[in-house]
């Protein structure tokens, strides 16, 4: 059933690896087995579509989910979600969460010492367009410290849910700002060891789509991986 | 470089708050019951090197189910989290076989993914179901030795044909099998 040679398998440094030591909480939750590989049956070749009527209309407008407006830096981030072809992926259910503008989560487990802002829970979803396109906005995240080496602090990133065609295609990522300098002594941005790869996850500031007089933009294309569309017969002639 | 404007965007953990971005569906996913007819309910623990349950991950159950309600929501997908003894349940449409080519199909089974913080990438795993004599016949089952094949069977809860058991392990004795495609 296994075959390493029919399998299309991540370029090489471009995944993190499950056990990665300087990030403590991989070291008791990560396999030590090798994974099995597997060709690609129905079962992955399909995967979950969404449907608008799943959405409310200010689900990607993180700034506008409360009475009153949040606190902090005002932003758009948008980009396209693609297949490694370079094709648009078209309506492709996009999840977000995030911290608030002074690093706080919306969350009972999160105590870091900073303030809730009543205006801002930090989540968000919509469904890309015909040309793969998302947009978000929000505001720009906050740094917050983190127990996992002594004086830690994540750099300021938003978290990304996405589905695309083929269930093997879901990836979980965080989307991280140009020039912040936590990332190089951050274990969760430094677990990716291509740096090329790493430097994928960082948006890019975009005049064009910034609002003069209101907000900044950022431009971030997630690529995400497709299906070999190869029946499984011919993967082992 | 030119062959990176295709490589796939690299993976990050889900981290420890992630439900405040992806609880949104699991408020939106159509009630399932085992009041419905053809469902079944699979229940279990996370558990991680040293038996401590995971009271923060979050499991997605897929499987290429067939239904009429799809239009906005997928039959076949369902998401979980773990509660604070790493405790799930989740009901499901019973899956059916699965073809796999021409002249085989798969014994029933869902794709189970696992999030969790700790965890930089999802893991990957099936759930199979005891009770169903194709297993004997799954070339993806038989593929894997006995001993570790177990970790991917779920198993009849309280006697009662509906009711599934099945834990995920994430490392060591018992190490859940996880795939790669």
């Amino acid at each position: 059933m296994s075959d390493p040679s029919m399998v299309k398998l991540a370029v090489p440094g471009t995944q993190p690896e499950y056990h990665f030591p300087p990030y403590a909480s991989s070291i008791a939750r990560s396999p030590r087995m090798p994974l099995v590989l597997l060709p690609e049956t129905l079962t992955e070749k399909t995967g979950p579509v969404f449907g608008h009527g799943f959405l409310r209309e200010r689900d990607n407008d993180l700034t506008a989910q409360h009475a009153g407006d949040p606190i902090g830096e005002r932003i758009l981030v948008h980009g396209r979600v693609l297949d490694e072809d370079g094709r648009p992926v078209r309506g492709a259910l996009v999840e977000v969460w995030q911290a608030n503008a002074s690093g706080r989560y919306q969350h009972k487990v999160d105590t870091h010492d900073a303030p809730i802002d009543p205006h801002f829970t930090g989540a968000g979803r919509t469904l890309t367009d015909e040309h793969g396109h998302y947009w978000f906005k929000t505001v720009k995240p906050g740094s917050y410290p983190w127990g996992n080496h002594y004086n830690a602090w994540r750099p300021a990133h938003i978290h990304f849910s996405l589905f695309g065609a083929g269930i093997l295609s879901r990836l979980i990522t965080q989307m991280y700002f140009p020039g912040d300098p936590l990332q190089p002594l951050d274990p969760i941005f430094n677990s990716i060891p291509d740096a090329t790869a790493r430097e994928r996850l960082v948006s890019r500031l975009d005049m064009d789509r910034s609002e003069p007089n209101y907000m900044l933009a950022y431009a971030w294309d997630v690529v995400l991986r497709g299906t070999t569309d190869t029946p499984f017969e011919e993967r082992h002639r | 470089m030119s062959g990176y404007a295709s490589i796939t965007a690299g993976s990050q953990t889900v981290g420890p708050y992630f439900r405040i971005g992806l609880e949104y569906l699991l408020e939106r996913t159509p009630a399932l019951t085992l009041d419905t007819p053809g469902t079944i309910e699979i229940t279990g623990r996370v558990l991680d090197r040293d038996g401590a349950p995971v009271p923060d991950a979050m499991l997605e159950f897929w499987s290429p189910a067939k239904s009429e309600e799809t239009v906005v929501f997928p039959a076949g997908f369902r998401r979980v989290p773990t509660d604070g003894d790493g405790k799930f349940s989740v009901v499901v449409l019973r899956p059916t076989t699965v073809p796999l080519d021409d002249k085989r199909v798969q014994a029933p089974h869902m794709l189970v993914l696992v999030f969790a913080r700790g965890l930089m990438r999802h893991l990957i795993s099936r759930v199979y179901f005891s009770d169903e004599p194709a297993n004997e016949g799954d070339p993806v089952l038989m593929s894997i030795s006995e001993e570790r094949r177990a970790t991917l069977i779920a198993h009849p809860d309280q006697g009662q044909a509906n009711l599934y058991k099945w834990n995920v392990v994430l490392q060591g004795t018992g190490e859940t099998v996880f795939f790669a495609w």
